[in-house]
């Protein structure tokens, strides 16, 4: 089970959390070609490593925000708020 | 030896049993006689019982192997009735008056086995043996014989009327393990200031010092604690969790302690119990398993109840979920055993447990008894028995070097030592009665020869293997230890992947490492050496799944279940290791190790579900007036969270009759419905329209004040995700009505496009569904019987038409009004705020019954719909189902600006003329359509061309009615189609186009 730090409500348990896919997936206009629309609707990066990711604190203060997670470790490297641009990561 | 009192074997002093407390107890309804301190092994013991359970496959005879966890034989079905555990592992049994255990198997006797006939045929249950024989006409057909033959427990078939809770727990320092490794561990993080939780699993702390003699003994049992000590300080200081200034003693006096002093275990423990409880913050759990290590340092623990403690007014067993800041695993170790020929007859053990078993309960674990090993821990098993007055018969050690220090003990003791030996057969019957030893050739993969030695039993010890699966379980990389014969860490220390992310130290973990010598006999039949005592593998069942290719430790272990059994390999996961890299000629530590998964110890789903079970197992809603529809005939149904009336029953109705009965009504006079769970949504601010026109296929644009639109939301897909209307109050409020089981999730969807996608919308979002009670009064007679309620709303049909809204008062009441129809007819869907519910409801009610008003359940009102053909969003519809499969195509593809999902309609998968397409089906009087059969014609090209959304029998012609999802269907509008029910075909139907009642809706627009 995840510790999130919600960063309206500070660290609680995963099962308060509801995960909500990759961030910063721009949505394309409607003028765009069938490939284009595909592709933002059903493909992801599956990385290995850091994720950027948002997350509602759904059983909390009902806030969305972005995660930076690790994928293998599940280590979260950053919280941050929705709207913020995905953070450049320093790993040691 | 004492042959009075609790048990032939019980010496005549020593141990920490209660002599003058002696406790009665019975297995297999057989009276046996033990002491308070007692566990029910070690009570059995003394008896000289030693056939106690069955085998799982073989059906072997077992009796007590170890002396905790790792039991792999004594394994007893405990109580009776409803209170009955299988799989009680006796070593962890405290014994208690009365207390009745049984073999779990063997029929009609664990002593006369029947089942007993299947290890002559051994030869046939090889690994694989059921996959690759019980595959006709499906495994099914053995399965319930198979399952019966072996030696599993039961689960008690009746209720468990015990009382199991769950609970939290915060810590900086979860301690795992109460013995010298923890303790001290604990008196250091609590000196330093840190909350502690330590727990033990057995009853007592102390683990080897309850026992043991000396501590230090003298054998390297633990590293330097001061190391320890000062890791833990270094960590809890930089995270602020323990005071700046650190007890300046602590550390050098652990290190004089252990280097220099040698006290009595027992005084080391009573002091460090004295200086523990002087601490404030520190909390210690007995009876409690650490049993699963999760992400983030979440840890679960299962505490069981003494076993004596008032039945009933506290929980049987707790289930703790720990957030700790730093896990300190104090696990120790678990002994191994040695592989040969016939190594699980009963009265083969470890020899660290039959060293407990004296020690601590003062029992013998044989009289004549021989001592099997490859390193030098057992040799304090020796002394031990000489001191109690046992005759050892030899020590048989597989090592050809021993050191001086062992052998000048072995000499002072007078116990004749065999060198380079190893056990290679043991002769029975039953219990062990002869061991052949076998000296060992140079290289040890052969014998020189061989001599027998009539003893009694035999204690084994093939080296320890460190508890690491917590540390694995956190994520820890363990690797073979050729020295020790076991998985060790890859990168000890604060380095490693566990100790990174989960902040986990391993303590006392040198105990472990104990070199040792061959451990595997090199002659003897394969079939008959043991490896997983418990799922019963051999030797034989591994080669078997190399020759075939499975190789890997993994495939191993499916195919032969190697460490599958509840013991979770705990014994066996090394040496069959071992085995592998031999057949295959590789290095067992280039194998990897099967991955280790909670939890460690069987857990009791009771103790998992807590009091979340019967009423608590889930939340449940109930409708404002529940008490009204519960006194009055209401049959309650689940659906999702709520608890809604289906029927109202009149005396000797069946469910069917009433729901013609109600239908009838509404469709003849008029219906009064509680559709309180429907979603209420109010959406507020300056851009609430442009907000909510990107969700809908409609178009709100054009929407008036004060009037309503039915609405289709879809997913970015393109599927249909809700519907449901929207309603302009004015130009900053909008009302939403959401599907009831969609109510939350609609609300949550908008919020986070609100969030996450349109921050810049001025737009709030208000969930009121619980707010309002919805009371639905459809039929004929509706605006009559409303008419005779107190209100300033204009009912007329000129001035509230169909699909409009008026807001105003309503027995004094603020009221919403819609005029929306879900069962064809004209319907005031009227919202009070929900504690005005039961006024208006008897006020309806009386009102209306004179004209022949009956509250309307479920099945009647979907009935209703289902004539009328309107969409039943989720059970018409499905993840796949587009606005055009139901007819709502034009609306979709001719709104101009973008919402959600629009662009997908477009693509090729959406636009297919193939799709299915939701049509209406009839048929002849007494064919009946039943929701999920199949469509076919004699000409389809593919197995289904659809089935069957909603069914029922038309209250207006008693005819068959059905809606469907066929293939083309608009196109196929009045063809026929075949009915298949489960592969059998039930008739034919004709294809229609819906609704099946009042088509041009002019009932619904009176």
């Amino acid at each position: 089970m995840l510790r999130i730090a919600c960063p309206y409500c500070g660290e609680r348990d995963e099962v308060e959390f509801t995960f909500g896919g990759t961030s910063h997936v721009a949505r394309p206009s409607e003028e765009v070609d069938d490939a284009t629309w595909a592709e933002y609707l059903f493909v992801r990066d599956n990385p290995v490593g850091a994720h950027f990711e948002r997350w509602l604190h759904a059983y909390g203060c009902g806030r969305w925000f972005n995660v930076a997670r690790d994928t293998l470790t599940h280590e979260i490297l950053k919280v941050y708020l929705m709207g913020d641009p995905k953070p450049e990561l320093s790993r040691t | 030896m004492s042959r009075s009192g609790a048990g032939a074997y019980r010496l005549p002093k020593g141990g920490t049993v209660d002599r003058d407390a002696p406790i009665s107890f019975e297995l297999n309804g057989k009276r046996y006689r033990g002491y308070a301190g007692d566990t029910l092994a070690s009570a059995l013991l003394a008896n000289g019982v030693r056939t106690i359970g069955r085998s799982f496959k073989f059906h072997r005879p077992r009796g007590v192997f170890a002396c905790g966890v790792e039991e792999t034989g004594a394994l007893v079905q405990l109580h009776d009735g409803a209170r009955g555990i299988p799989t009680a592992r006796a070593p962890l049994v405290e014994l208690t008056e009365g207390l009745r255990a049984r073999s779990q198997a063997g029929w009609p006797s664990v002593n006369f086995d029947l089942g007993r006939v299947l290890d002559l045929f051994s030869p046939l249950w090889a690994a694989g043996f059921y996959n690759k024989t019980f595959i006709w006409p499906s495994w099914h057909t053995y399965e319930p014989v198979i399952r019966r033959l072996a030696g599993l427990g039961r689960v008690p078939p009746e209720r468990d009327p015990d009382r199991y809770e769950t609970g939290n727990l915060h810590c900086d320092v979860l301690i795992v393990g109460g013995g010298r490794a923890g303790l001290e561990a604990a008196l250091e993080a609590g000196r330093a200031g840190a909350r502690v939780v330590l727990v033990e699993q057995h009853h007592e702390l102390g683990g080897e010092a309850l026992w043991a003699q000396q501590a230090p003994e003298g054998m390297p049992l633990h590293e330097s604690s001061a190391s320890t000590a000062s890791r833990l300080r270094t960590r809890l200081t930089a995270e602020g969790a323990a005071p700046q200034e650190w007890p300046a003693s602590a550390a050098s006096r652990l290190d004089a302690g252990r280097t220099a002093e040698v006290i009595p275990a027992q005084a080391w423990l009573a002091r460090t119990m004295a200086q523990l409880r002087a601490l404030p913050d520190v909390r210690i759990l007995t009876r409690t398993t650490a049993t699963g290590c999760y992400d983030h340092n979440v840890i679960t623990l299962l505490e069981r109840s003494p076993p004596s403690g008032s039945a009933g007014a506290s929980a049987r067993e707790r289930y703790w979920i720990v957030r700790a800041r730093r896990v300190v695993l104090a696990t120790g170790a678990i002994e191994q055993p040695l592989i040969f020929a016939n190594n699980d007859r009963p009265g083969i053990m470890l020899a660290g447990a039959a060293r407990q078993y004296l020690r601590r309960y003062a029992v013998a674990f044989g009289s004549r008894p021989l001592i099997a090993t490859n390193n030098d821990s057992a040799y304090l098993l020796a002394k031990d028995l000489r001191e109690a007055g046992v005759r050892v018969l030899g020590i048989a050690d597989t090592r050809r070097e021993i050191s001086d220090e062992v052998r000048a003990l072995v000499r002072a003791l007078s116990i004749e030592l065999f060198t380079g030996c190893i056990p290679i057969d043991t002769r029975g019957p039953g219990s062990v009665r002869r061991v052949w030893l076998g000296e060992l050739s140079q290289d040890a993969s052969g014998i020189t020869r061989k001599h027998a030695v009539d003893c009694d039993s035999l204690a084994v010890s093939g080296g320890f293997a460190p508890a690491l699966q917590l540390y694995a379980q956190a994520g820890g990389k363990l690797i073979y230890d050729g020295t020790s014969g076991a998985l060790i860490p890859a990168t000890p220390g604060a380095s490693s992947p566990a100790a990174r992310r989960s902040a986990i130290d391993i303590v006392g973990m040198a105990a472990s490492r104990v070199p040792i010598g061959p451990r595997i006999s090199p002659v003897g039949k394969s079939s008959r050496k043991w490896v997983d005592f418990l799922h019963d593998v051999t030797v034989a069942d591994i080669e078997l799944a190399l020759r075939e290719n499975y190789t890997s430790v993994e495939h191993v272990k499916r195919y032969t279940t190697l460490g599958m059994a509840a013991d979770q390999g705990k014994t066996s996961a090394a040496a069959s290791l071992e085995i592998i890299a031999r057949l295959r000629g590789v290095r067992a530590a280039e194998l990897g190790h099967t991955t280790m998964r909670p939890p460690f110890v069987p857990v009791t789903l009771g103790a998992i579900a807590g009091r979340d079970v019967g009423e608590r197992f889930a939340p449940q809603r109930l409708l404002p007036i529940h008490d009204w529809h519960v006194a009055n005939g209401a049959v309650m149904h689940d659906f999702g969270e709520w608890r809604r009336p289906v029927v109202y029953l009149r005396p000797g109705e069946t469910r069917e009759q009433g729901m013609i009965r109600e239908a009838t009504a509404v469709r003849n006079a008029a219906g009064l419905f509680d559709g309180s769970p429907l979603g209420k949504i109010e959406v507020h601010g300056p851009d609430a329209r442009d907000f909510l026109d990107r969700f809908y296929i409609n178009d709100l644009s054009t929407l008036q004040p004060l009037r309503a639109r039915y609405g289709l939301m879809l997913r970015e897909s393109g599927a249909i995700f809700d519907d449901g209307t929207v309603v302009m109050l004015d130009a900053n409020r909008f009302l939403v009505t959401t599907t009831s089981g969609n109510a939350s999730r609609v609300a949550q969807w908008l919020e986070e496009w609100r969030q996450c996608e349109w921050p810049n919308l001025r737009v709030a979002i208000v969930p009121v569904t619980e707010q309002w009670a919805t009371v639905s009064l459809a039929g004929p007679r509706a605006r009559d019987i409303l008419a005779k309620l107190e209100s300033d709303i204009d009912l007329s049909g000129s001035a509230f038409p169909h699909l409009s809204m008026r807001e105003g008062t309503l027995l004094g009441t603020p009221a919403r009004i819609y005029r929306v129809s879900f069962t064809g007819e004209l319907t005031y869907e009227i919202n009070v705020p929900a504690k005005r519910a039961q006024t208006l409801w008897d006020a309806l009610l009386a009102a209306g019954t004179p004209l022949g008003l009956q509250p309307l359940g479920l099945d009647a009102l979907l009935l209703m719909r289902l004539e009328k053909g309107f969409l039943h969003v989720g059970t018409d519809t499905d993840g796949t189902t587009v606005p055009n499969d139901v007819g709502w195509g034009k609306v979709a593809a001719s709104k101009r600006r973008d919402y959600i999902g629009k662009r997908s309609l477009r693509l090729p998968e959406n636009l297919r003329a193939d799709r299915l397409q939701l049509v209406g089906l009839t048929a002849e009087q007494g064919t009946s359509f039943v929701v999920g059969s199949h469509l076919r014609t004699a000409d389809s090209t593919e197995v289904t061309d659809g089935w069957i959304t909603s069914a029922g029998t038309s209250v207006a012609s008693r005819a068959p009615i059905a809606l469907a999802m066929l293939r083309a269907g608009r196109e196929r509008i009045g063809s026929e189609v075949d009915l298949y029910d489960a592969g059998v075909l039930q008739g034919r139907a004709r294809v229609v186009q819906p609704p099946f009642f009042d088509p041009t809706g002019a009932r619904m627009n009176a």
